[in-house]
């Protein structure tokens, strides 16, 4: 086995990749949690926008179409948590989980006709820069757009909540939705808008699979990237370059399972899909031992209810 | 014009017949989602509620089912009661199958009355120290119990899905990722020929009667409700917080624990890598279903089971995914949950006054 150059650029190329549904739902979900609000629903939105994508792409024959689509699918899952927690006032972390339970029972129903129907080819960007560079070819080249989008959004998500007057009141939200309503902010407003947001996001990082990344229909396909992109966004503490960085981690991770039991290593393969979850729970031990670790990012009222007295 | 206005006490009635509101509300959800995916919905949901229970198999199936929701749920109720979120209750189950199956394999080809406590008790231990990982974190590190325990149910699938393919699976098992079939020793008797419901059965009700006893006879009953109506009351009142919560942890840990090796000593019979269909996950619905209340969870267990039966049922005459049933677990919740806006706030509706037009 070589360890020429080309390869290394193939093997951080496929790495890439695999980080992508990481990153989008993890920076959707970061901007939802930093308005306050904790959705456990990843999961679920994920494989709804997966199922939708895929679907519509069968039907229209049409790739802009399915990608749009499923993130106003992964939008609309949103809203029934954005109106149960938001409207309805009920706990995050339970109507979360219904979520991501109906999204998997639902994206199988919805699915049932789409099993074994071969998807459609995604058009890559500059394949011929990929191939005729070594190195850094493969890694720069011949990616999809949403791709190229998913290493951009971090950035964007940075400058937006920090640069911004929205991000400014999404992070006041976050962390004090009593002194943020008295400022005359709707905090019900803001914290909706932050749900369809993080459900958009999660509905592309699905279509990325169900139309790039394996481009078919399979229940369950999202196999739990939903659960490994909220530990992401903790993982983060909350920031989104930091989001990115744990994305290629924990995607690198994937990648590595997979050539290293091609290698015949004699590491568990299991051991190393733990990491990602156990690297979170040291992450969240460490940062909530110092406290002023917490206070840099983390949303104070993250996973509680407001309710305004009216 | 509508009044919202909030409700200073929580009637009894409301607070229990609510669950009854959205069990109907997720019947009638679910019929329109059948008939918008095409089917007669009379007849998807004759197939889904009551056909699998139409017979004495399908009732003893639907026993085989609730036992582990049941005695997760009421593991759980513990923690929500004292406003401690264990959302791990899946890890705590398959950590408590992993010990003890591990001891089950240890005692292949032993007989004798004590294997199989000895399995049950190790199981429960099992539980009960996976679940006090996100207690100790908790209490003493201030780590965030929710996402410590969601991390851990990954770590023990994994762990299992390790330990089944690698050290324990069947040397004469042709490389299934499953371990040998327990020894009869190490199984839970069936209670009745030709069915499957198994002893485990009475391990959950000896459960919920001890539970009730604890949570409505004893002082630290009274703590746990204190502490989940008010921290600030509970800490008025000089309780040693710390200590309750690694306890109602333990508690449910414990439970989990329990229905894990309920289940690979009962219907299973061995360790493989789908010991439990997310009941651990599930069980949370039963919980709030239950209204966390012993009685309420028994009720709200056989329903819940029920939906995985249907699935069941419905997959072999409709075709449908085996996943249909979880359309309607997360519909009872969603629709639990939002009805309980009726429980906190009074909608009014008023004729318009003369001075508001």
């Amino acid at each position: 086995m070589s360890f020429d150059l080309n390869f290394i650029g193939i093997l951080i190329g496929a790495i890439m990749a695999s980080s992508v549904p990481l990153i989008l739902a993890a920076s959707g979900e970061l901007i939802t949690e930093r308005s306050g609000v904790l959705n456990l629903g990843v999961e679920g939105m994920m494989i709804i926008g997966a199922i939708s994508g895929f679907a519509l792409m069968v039907i229209t024959d049409n790739l802009f179409l399915a990608v749009i689509g499923s993130m106003i699918s992964g939008l609309i899952i949103s809203i029934i948590f954005g109106v149960l927690t938001q409207s309805l006032l009920t706990n995050h972390v339970a109507t979360g989980l219904a979520l991501t339970i109906f999204g998997i029972g639902m994206s199988a129903m919805i699915g049932k006709n789409f099993v074994g129907i071969p998807g459609k080819e995604f058009p890559l960007l500059f394949v011929n820069l990929k191939e005729n560079i070594p190195f850094l070819g493969p890694i720069l080249f011949g990616h999809s757009v949403i791709l190229y989008f998913a290493f951009l959004l971090p950035f964007l998500t940075n400058y937006f909540l920090k640069k911004t007057k929205i991000g400014l009141i999404i992070r006041a939200v976050g962390d004090s939705p009593t002194s943020a309503s008295n400022q005359g902010i709707n905090v019900t407003l803001v914290r909706y808008s932050c749900i369809l947001y993080g459900g958009a996001m999660c509905g592309l990082a699905g279509a990325y699979l169900s139309l790039i990344y394996t481009p078919q229909w399979i229940e369950n396909m999202t196999g739990g990237r939903g659960w490994i992109a909220l530990a992401l966004v903790v993982f983060a503490t909350w920031s989104p370059i930091k989001v990115l960085i744990g994305a290629l981690i924990f995607g690198g991770i994937t990648i590595l399972q997979l050539h290293m039991q091609a290698v015949g290593f004699r590491i568990p393969v299991q051991l190393l899909s733990a990491l990602p979850y156990i690297m979170t729970i040291i992450v969240l031990v460490v940062i909530s031992r110092d406290s002023r670790k917490i206070k840099l990012n983390t949303p104070t009222s993250l996973g509680q209810i407001f309710y305004k007295e009216k | 014009m509508i009044k919202i206005e909030k409700r200073n006490d929580v009637s009894p009635s409301i607070y229990f017949l609510t669950p009854i509101l959205a069990i109907f509300l997720t019947l009638f959800g679910g019929g329109i989602i059948f008939y918008v995916l095409g089917f007669n919905p009379l007849e998807a949901l004759k197939f889904f509620f009551i056909t699998p229970i139409s017979d004495l198999y399908g009732f003893s199936e639907l026993l085989v089912k609730a036992t582990p929701l049941c005695l997760i749920a009421i593991g759980l109720s513990f923690c929500f009661k004292s406003n401690n979120w264990n959302i791990g209750a899946e890890g705590q189950l398959i950590f408590g199958g992993i010990v003890g199956g591990g001891v089950a394999l240890l005692f292949y080809g032993h007989d004798g009355f004590y294997v199989l406590p000895i399995i049950i008790l190790s199981g429960a231990i099992g539980g009960m120290i996976f679940a006090m990982i996100p207690a100790v974190l908790k209490t003493y590190l201030n780590t965030n119990e929710i996402l410590v325990s969601l991390m851990l149910v990954y770590v023990a699938k994994l762990l299992l899905d390790y330990l089944v393919v690698g050290p324990w699976s069947n040397p004469e098992g042709f490389n299934f990722p499953e371990t040998r079939q327990f020894s009869e020793s190490a199984r839970m008797p069936i209670l009745f020929d030709g069915l499957r419901i198994h002893a485990g059965i009475f391990i959950t009700l000896i459960t919920v009667f001890l539970s009730w006893l604890i949570l409505y006879k004893t002082y630290l009953g009274f703590q746990i409700k204190v502490s989940g109506l008010s921290l600030k009351t509970a800490k008025y009142a000089g309780y040693k917080g710390k200590a309750m919560i690694i306890i109602v942890f333990m508690i449910s840990g414990a439970c989990a624990g329990l229905a894990g090796v309920g289940e690979i000593t009962g219907p299973i019979g061995q360790l493989h890598r789908n010991i439990s269909p997310d009941y651990g996950f599930t069980a949370i619905i039963v919980a709030f279903l239950g209204r966390l209340n012993p009685l309420g969870i028994i009720f709200a267990s056989l329903i819940v089971a029920l939906t995985y039966l249907g699935a069941e049922t419905a997959q072999i005459f409709l075709q449908v995914p085996k996943y249909t049933g979880q359309v309607f677990q997360g519909m009872i919740l969603f629709f639990l949950l939002g009805s309980d806006y009726l429980l906190f706030f009074k909608i009014k509706f008023l004729g318009l006054k003369k001075n508001e037009l």
